[in-house]
């Protein structure tokens, strides 16, 4: 941030656009001067503040006093020192313009007053939105394509709260350049204090919003200091009158030259021999012999050609109209885009974005709005209001009204098919969109794309594409995404190993290390599943068999759901075990031996199944009477001893296999 | 060489009107070009020819014949058509032809109502067109400065200045509904220098009445008409004195004032632009009948 960029001494005896015009070239001919005055460039800007603010005042003689610069120049041109005239003039600049005042008493609704004048370094556009009535509409359609805004204060009232609104949608509409014009500071006898305060208050407001380039003037655009002239009047202000200012802001670099964006526009086809695509290049530089990619079909080509009126170009860029010929026949219409294959806007139909609401009739939920964004046209419907945003107050607000005229709110929309973008704060172009109601076809809102959030995270309410989804039992949550959520795979820990070698102490000590480290996990134990599930089964082989495929279904069921199943079963048979694995998916299923035998098994077990066994009640008893197939190639072998050094061990299995926590 | 990703003014505005025409093109079924011979005009058919170059422009040139504009312009415009082989379509009011309409014995508003706003209206019903592109621009007159790029008229071709559509970024809302229209100014942001500066730059032919010349000249009501034909009154042409002027804007030549000027080239005629203080917009006639009376016009279904 910076206030005074062009430190220099004051000299008022010369015109400076004289004294600017001689030191470029004395000795030029009328049609050098036209021929360099043809290249000056295009600043676009919006004036905020209301008419008290003393706005229309500085406009007027912005208008007015840019002529007489041209007389000056072509007067001096000439040799000639006719340069008197001007001065004592007194002026109601004001009435210059077509008074919006008497427009508004007319009742004739003004929104934005489009206004031009242009010095010999820069042409201006004005787009002049009254401060009072419907600001927000009106600031935002004036401010859409500005590059630079001037925010009025009047010295002798402050920073108010208009200010403040006024900043918010400067900012919102990713105006880059403000200039803080602290006007009538004759009517505080141009004092530096009371303008040192107001920018204090100022810049103390406007830290919490992005806007990296500020400056502030002191002026009075009725006694014409710092307008166009530098004044006198306030010798403690080193800085540069305000169209100096407008004249030597750097807007080019603000222009994104680095992603191609080339929505197309209309195929142009006026022989057999010629295809092209026409459009205005939103962004980045397209060079010919350059590889591109077509969205949505995603095929690739090379630019052959870059046409014009005025012949071919070896590179195009922002805001050129163009005609792109391609290498290949690959099927290209209106609405599509032609970006760098290896730079890629977002291309989704789910999205967030920030509403300005446009239309006399409030939201009705469930509207199928058509959505204009670049050359695309498709349906669109907001899913979810996430909040609204007051924006006197910057507060945000959560109640479920519908949005009406001027109301800004944070939205979740879906579109019919995916749309080609980039967040606004990044491409203007590729990031705005217009909402049209179905019906009366009115421009209903406006918008700007955020892309804070994942596509997938977004809130939703169900499609019909959704329904397709849930038809076939797919969730409409991916399960990257949950994994990307929880920071871990879904897999299953299945632990295999006689009763009582310590199976279920390892399960549970294992949930609570693994709960402390932040990963989500159920635990499945047999003797659980057994008392509950799989209640009706025994322990006969077929039986045990049912039982496993049961959790093995359940294990399947929470990984794809992101969790980790930490199971616990006897598990004796290698070919079952086998069978568990191709239920879960080999991928996500590991197998850890608890290893001990059945001597130390019979001495640390908590209950008295095995003396049941040694009393004939029980059969069946894996490692005794039945077999107990020791595992053949166990991911991690464990031993019931050592329980701290099993679980420690685990945690750093799901480490290394980028389990838990994912890398 | 060193790449420059720097475009001047006149370049950017370029891009923007071929934008705006292209878009046109795409989203309306049938869409015309009102040719009114003027230096806009020639500035905007130009932007027409470069957005679709090498191609042709895919829509019709139409132009609303008063059968009251001067001599020089209907010339110019048959030759320059024939040279340029646009697909041109001229319209007059038989009706008001017949019943010989003129300003000068139905006075200017009766004479712009019928000769100019219904044979408009009449021209777009009779071809169905549902967009037609205008050479306005926004800083021509006061009502213009507000004025939509894309500016909706309903099914009687009529403006409601107190309903129009947001228009942001370059996002235009082209939906209408079937009878509707839209009037499309891809010069909006133009400014008289700029057309100047552009005709200069590119070489665009103009009437010849835009360079000062001595004409005769009568002044009626503190405008300076020029005697163009015998339909002018007698006693007025008596009064016809030759005076060095010229032309800022043209249409029907009783409606139409001339400047006195010297501007002979077209250099000349920029340097005058960089300087003069007063609208183009007083040297028609028609504007000052009543208060307020470019918007009333533009309600009603004038351009």
């Amino acid at each position: 941030m910076k206030d005074n960029p062009n430190d220099r001494a004051i000299d008022s005896n010369k015109s400076r656009t004289v004294e600017a015009w001689e030191a470029v070239n004395p000795a030029v001919d009328i049609n050098a001067f036209l021929d360099q005055d043809e290249k000056k460039d295009l600043l676009r800007l919006l004036t905020a503040g209301s008419v008290d603010d003393g706005k229309s005042t500085l406009i007027g003689r912005l208008l007015f006093d840019s002529k007489k610069l041209y007389e000056d120049q072509l007067a001096s041109l000439e040799a000639d020192s006719k340069r008197e005239g001007h001065a004592g003039e007194e002026i109601d600049y004001a009435l210059l313009l077509d008074g919006l005042k008497a427009e508004r008493e007319q009742g004739i609704t003004i929104d934005v007053a489009y206004r031009y004048f242009s010095t010999n370094k820069r042409k201006f556009i004005i787009a002049d939105t009254p401060g009072h009535e419907q600001y927000t509409r009106n600031m935002i359609t004036g401010g859409s394509t500005a590059d630079l805004a001037i925010l009025l204060i009047d010295a002798s009232q402050g920073v108010l709260t208009q200010t403040r609104r006024h900043t918010f949608l400067v900012n919102l509409l990713g105006i880059r350049h403000v200039v803080v014009a602290v006007n009538k500071m004759d009517l505080v006898d141009y004092r530096q204090d009371i303008f040192d305060a107001i920018c204090r208050d100022y810049r103390e407001f406007v830290t919490r919003l992005d806007i990296p380039d500020l400056h502030f003037i002191p002026l009075s655009a009725l006694k014409g200091d710092n307008v166009v002239e530098p004044t006198v009047q306030m010798p403690w202000y080193r800085g540069p009158s305000i169209l100096e200012l407008l004249e030597s802001i750097h807007i080019v670099s603000d222009r994104n030259f680095i992603d191609l964006r080339y929505p197309v526009q209309y195929v142009l086809r006026p022989s057999r021999t010629f295809r092209g695509f026409s459009g205005q290049i939103a962004s980045g530089i397209i060079r010919k012999g350059d590889r591109i990619m077509a969205l949505p079909s995603r095929r690739q080509s090379t630019v052959s050609s870059i046409v014009t009126y005025d012949g071919e170009l070896e590179y195009a860029f922002p805001p050129q109209s163009v005609t792109i010929t391609l290498e290949d026949e690959i099927d290209v219409s209106r609405g599509d885009m032609l970006v760098h294959p290896h730079n890629v806007p977002r291309v989704e139909k789910h999205f967030e974005a920030t509403l300005v609401w446009m239309d006399e009739q409030p939201l009705t939920p469930d509207t199928q709005f058509y959505i204009k964004q670049t050359a695309n046209t498709t349906r669109a419907r907001i899913d979810e209001i996430r909040y609204q945003i007051d924006v006197n107050t910057l507060h945000k607000s959560s109640d479920a009204r519908p949005l009406e005229l001027n109301e800004i709110a944070r939205v979740v929309i879906t579109a019919s098919k995916p749309i080609y973008f980039d967040p606004y704060t990044k491409n203007r172009q590729t990031g705005s969109f217009i909402l049209i109601d179905p019906v009366s076809h009115n421009t209903s809102a406006v918008g700007m794309i955020i892309d804070r959030m994942d596509s997938n995270d977004l809130p939703s309410r169900i499609t019909e594409n959704d329904r397709r989804h849930i038809a076939s039992g797919r969730s409409l949550v991916h399960r990257k995404k949950r994994e990307e959520r929880y920071n871990q795979r879904g897999v299953t820990l299945w632990i295999t190993g006689l009763h009582g070698s310590g199976k279920k102490e390892l399960v549970y000590a294992l949930e609570r290390r693994l709960f402390n480290l932040g990963a989500k996990t159920v635990v499945l134990d047999g003797s659980v599943i057994r008392s509950g599930l799989s209640r009706e089964l025994d322990f006969s082989p077929a039986d045990r068999a049912e039982h496993l495929r049961r959790v093995a279904y359940i294990c399947r069921i929470l990984n794809e759901q992101g969790i980790i199943t930490l199971c616990s079963f006897v598990s004796p048979c290698e070919d079952i075990r086998l069978q568990l694995s191709e239920i879960v998916g080999e991928e996500q299923f590991s197998l850890l031996y608890m290893d001990a035998d059945i001597d130390y098994c019979r001495s640390h077990t908590t209950d008295d199944l095995y003396d049941r066994a040694d009393a004939g009640t029980v059969d069946q008893i894996p490692g005794l009477d039945a077999p107990y197939d020791v595992p053949r190639k166990p991911d991690l072998t464990l031993f019931p001893a050592e329980l701290e050094e099993s679980v420690e061990s685990v945690v750093s299995f799901l480490q290394e296999r980028n389990i838990f926590p994912l890398k | 060489m060193q790449e420059s990703y720097n475009l001047s003014h006149l370049k950017q505005l370029e891009a923007e009107a071929i934008h705006i025409i292209r878009e046109v093109a795409a989203e309306f079924e049938n869409p015309v070009m009102l040719y009114s011979i003027g230096k806009d005009s020639s500035v905007m058919v130009r932007l027409a020819e470069k957005a679709f170059a090498p191609g042709k422009v895919p829509f019709p040139l139409m132009h609303i014949d008063s059968q009251w504009k001067f001599k020089e312009m209907i010339k110019f415009r048959d030759d320059y058509a024939k040279e340029m082989g646009w697909n041109l379509i001229v319209h007059y009011n038989k009706e008001g032809k017949k019943n010989g309409v003129g300003p000068f014995t139905h006075g200017s508003k009766v004479h712009t109502d019928i000769m100019k706003t219904q044979a408009l209206l009449q021209g777009l019903t009779l071809h169905k067109f549902d967009a037609a592109f205008g050479g306005a621009r926004r800083d021509e007159e006061k009502s213009r400065a507000k004025e939509r790029i894309f500016s909706f008229r309903d099914r009687s071709h009529q403006w409601d200045p107190k309903n129009q559509r947001p228009e942001l970024w370059s996002i235009y809302n082209a939906r209408v509904h079937k009878g509707e229209s839209i009037r499309v100014f891809p010069i909006s942001n133009w400014t008289e220098l700029d057309i100047w500066q552009y005709i200069r730059l590119e070489h665009i032919p103009i009437v010849p009445l835009y360079y000062a010349k001595e004409r005769p000249i009568v002044e009626i009501d503190g405008n300076l008409i020029m005697v163009d034909d015998e339909r002018m009154p007698e006693e007025l042409r008596k009064q016809a004195k030759m005076r060095m002027v010229r032309f800022r804007t043209l249409g029907c030549y009783p409606l139409t004032g001339a400047v006195e000027s010297d501007a002979d080239t077209i250099e000349k005629i920029v340097e005058e632009m960089m300087t003069v203080q007063q609208s183009e917009r007083t040297t028609r006639v028609i504007d000052f009948d009543q208060s307020a009376s470019m918007e009333q016009k533009k309600r009603e279904g004038y351009f």
